[in-house]
């Protein structure tokens, strides 16, 4: 299978037997990830990493990824007093950004940004989160995540919970999830239901998902609990959110009667979904999948330079 | 023959027939007419006929190259052109949905990058299904449902 030059950036460019190729690759980089072994397959590459939005998490990993296979990273972490700030196209800055550097990685607020990137890049464009749209690499990084504790994907009680309307991550996960035959359970309050958009992809790929409010129903069975952020501002006002987001805490007491090998994800920042409690338990599996974000980012840089351990 | 002198008949050019009834406005405008010819254009609109109403467009002096005209299937899937020559038609085309819509359509999302003024894209639209037609943004994947409204 060949990546070279290859953009990353969206999951459904990709087939099953591509994201399995991935995922391998990625078990592979763990203890590099790890500083436990080093190979500079990346010297003398340049990324650029340009941030039109912060996200810490996301930046940090790709830095990280890329210093740890020996290449060096330019760029931005926020669009204050770059180019755009005074009215560059985003078109412009990639051409710029393109004769600098081999790999190119991109956060843009607006969706289709790293698709637009890709169009007007040589090198390759790996989309580090779109707007409302598309976050590729936390979709991949999840799915590794999952494939390495449960050592398969399908198969699996998968619960989604949370911010299922707008979340940005949960909607290509489910996608991708149900590329898998994974048995989905979408657990939410009502003002935040999976859009009927991505139900009917699942249901195209054979798989029927579950649509509840009732978490502790859904968690008995779960194989998987993957919690997202419910958002302050998705609500008319503060009593409400409180109300909502107090009926979702994942705390000691829910997990009473859960499945004893249950992994709770999340793909952080973290507010009062998940109890600190829960941390010393061995369910929560939501700091390894952040780091996670490594060896599947180093995966991913390799594969588009043509990089191979 | 009484139908067809609603709209006189043309010696030479290209008549769009079976244009879903009030498209042939939009129709025009996704062909670029009148901005790009100096031809003569007659528009009938409501014309009565076997399967219901229908409007028609005939363009005069100017044969229509048929690729191009199969765009205009986004909002008149039955449409046909019929190019004349001496008054007779020569040549008879159903238009045939392209894959893809590039610069016709614009996204529904306002926070779309193919929406934004000051970069150098046009609007592009994979069609995903042709009866009905559904198609979606290359750049943000929203699929507009309200595809006539949309046309820039
Ligand atoms: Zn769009």
């Amino acid at each position: 299978m060949n990546f070279t030059g290859k953009d990353i950036i969206s999951i459904k460019d990709f087939s099953k037997k591509e994201i399995n190729y991935i995922i391998e690759y990625a078990t592979k980089m763990v203890p590099y990830a790890k500083g436990e072994k080093y190979k500079d397959i990346l010297k003398g590459k340049v990324l650029s990493s340009l941030f039109f939005e912060p996200s810490t998490r996301t930046r940090l990993s790709f830095e990280s990824s890329m210093n740890r296979l020996g290449g060096k990273v330019i760029g931005f972490s926020d669009p204050s007093g770059t180019s755009q700030k005074k009215g560059e196209s985003l078109a412009d800055t990639i051409r710029m950004a393109d004769s600098y550097s081999d790999i190119i990685v991109i956060r843009h607020p607006q969706e289709g940004a790293a698709r637009l990137a890709g169009e007007f890049a040589e090198a390759p464009v790996l989309n580090a989160g779109d707007g409302a749209g598309r976050h590729p690499t936390q979709c991949l990084l999840d799915l590794f995540t999952i494939h390495t504790e449960k050592k398969k994907i399908e198969k699996n009680n998968i619960v989604l919970l949370g911010d299922l309307k707008y979340g940005r991550t949960v909607h290509s996960l489910a996608y991708a999830l149900a590329l898998y035959g994974a048995n989905l359970t979408f657990v939410s309050p009502a003002s935040l239901r999976m859009p009927k958009e991505v139900i009917n992809e699942c249901t195209e790929m054979g798989v029927e998902p579950t649509q509840t409010s009732n978490l502790e129903k859904a968690v008995k069975d779960a194989d998987v609990l993957y919690a997202t952020r419910i958002q302050k501002e998705r609500f008319p006002d503060a009593e409400e959110y409180n109300r909502v987001v107090g009926s979702y805490i994942i705390n000691n007491n829910l997990l009473e009667n859960a499945k004893k090998d249950l992994i709770i994800m999340h793909p952080l920042p973290r507010v009062t979904e998940i109890d600190p409690e829960v941390d010393k338990t061995p369910h929560a599996l939501y700091f390894k999948q952040a780091f996670n974000g490594v060896p599947i980012r180093m995966a991913l840089l390799s594969l588009v330079s043509g990089g191979t351990l | 023959m009484k139908k067809e002198l609603k709209i006189p008949l043309i010696k030479n050019g290209s008549v769009i027939d079976h244009i879903t009834p009030g498209n042939a406005v939009k129709v025009l405008k996704i062909l670029g007419i009148p901005e790009t010819s100096s031809s003569i254009v007659s528009v009938a609109m409501n014309v009565k006929s076997k399967i219901g109403k229908k409007d028609i467009v005939k363009v005069e002096n100017r044969e229509l190259d048929p690729n191009e005209v199969d765009k205009i299937a986004l909002i008149a899937p039955k449409a046909t052109i019929n190019i004349i020559r001496d008054y007779k038609v020569t040549e008879k085309h159903k238009v045939k949905l392209p894959n893809e819509i590039i610069g016709i359509v614009k996204c529904s999302n306002p926070t779309c990058i193919s929406n934004a003024q000051r970069e150098p894209v046009k609007s592009r639209f994979k069609v995903i299904k042709k009866d009905p037609t559904e198609i979606k943004c290359y750049y943000c994947e929203r699929e507009p449902e309200d595809i006539a409204e949309r046309i820039i």
